[in-house]
């Protein structure tokens, strides 16, 4: 099995009806522990508090973009190693060179389609 | 120090009036008869003067205080509406999919999957919403640059009753990387495609 289905989530994006289908498709995948969080500084707090098994997070976000929350996440020694997927309407190349030297797990580009978000999942899961 | 030409770090008069110091000032310098050469000067300074003169009054007739006032804030309240009107729908159509999913739990076999597959659909195609809202902060963020560049051209061509001039904006030295890369969704075409992700993130690993 690639996936443990009880593992804790935390989606972040700035947009609510955006948490709400990342929630919605994680149900369909028998996620049932996620996690909600508007921008980086809030979900930082999150994850310094609780323990989460994946990041789903957006990158365009204000105060704290995905691309600085995940350099907090991977210079923290607890939240480390942490996986941590970035999906974003950002879709330059530099975007993905610079988060994936910031550490990210995977990159997915809005506009996503499930099967697309469940195949990252599986992988970065799998390499955790 | 010449006549007429203000000290290093002082602030310079709006472009008539210089113009017209100008010309004082090399009315100032001559003495007796004009020659030629002085008399066509002049007239070429006066011609300027008058231009300037009418370019101030084109561009206060155009009232561009409309543009900064009305046009402008109007257009981005315009805006604003519409992220709200499509969040509004798109809450109302995931609403509804929940809905639907509670149904399929009830009828269960074929039909059940059926009803899923066609939420999944329908959660995939909501997406929509992020993607022109993002593209709706761009627009947004576009008009006040325009809003600022006519500021900056009413204060200093439009006289008396135009807007301040505005500095640019300076360089925010706590700007991250995450914030400079921070440009949006891309038009069709111009960014990479997911395949060409997962080939660039294969190269890395």
């Amino acid at each position: 099995m690639l996936m443990d289905k009880n593992t804790s989530v935390l989606i972040v994006d700035d947009y609510k009806t955006m948490l709400r289908i990342i929630r919605n498709l994680l149900k369909q995948l028998d996620f049932e522990n996620v996690e909600e969080a508007t921008d980086g500084a809030e979900a930082l707090a999150k994850m310094r508090a609780g323990n989460f098994g994946l990041v789903i997070s957006d990158w365009n976000m204000a105060p704290m973009t995905g691309l600085d929350l995940l350099k907090e996440v991977r210079a923290d020694a607890r939240l480390k190693s942490t996986p941590f997927i970035m999906i974003t309407a950002e879709s330059k190349t530099e975007n993905v060179v610079a988060a994936k030297a910031a550490g990210v797990s995977n990159y997915i580009v809005k506009p996503f389609n499930a099967e697309t978000l469940r195949g990252k999942i599986e992988k970065v899961m799998a390499n955790a | 120090m010449p006549d007429g030409i203000a000290p290093s770090g002082a602030e310079l008069p709006p472009e008539g009036e210089r113009i017209e110091s100008a010309v004082r000032a090399v009315l100032g310098t001559m003495s007796g008869d004009l020659s030629v050469v002085e008399a066509s000067l002049l007239a070429e300074l006066e011609g300027l003067g008058r231009t300037v003169a009418r370019a101030k009054q084109e561009i206060a007739s155009l009232r561009v205080d409309d543009i900064t006032l009305s046009h402008i804030p109007s257009a981005t309240d315009e805006l604003d509406a519409i992220v709200g009107h499509t969040a509004q729908a798109t809450n109302e159509i995931l609403d509804v999919c929940e809905t639907l999913e509670g149904v399929a739990t009830r009828v269960g076999g074929v039909e059940a999957e059926a009803l899923a597959s066609a939420v999944t659909r329908i959660y995939e195609a909501c997406s929509f919403q992020d993607i022109t809202g993002q593209r709706i902060g761009k627009v947004v963020t576009a008009l006040k640059a325009i809003e600022a560049r006519v500021d900056q051209v009413v204060s200093r061509f439009g006289g008396a009753g135009g807007a301040p001039d505005h500095p640019a904006p300076p360089v925010d030295p706590d700007e991250t990387e995450g914030r400079r890369l921070a440009n949006g969704p891309q038009l069709p075409g111009a960014g990479v495609s997911q395949a060409d992700i997962d080939k660039l993130m294969a190269d890395f690993d």
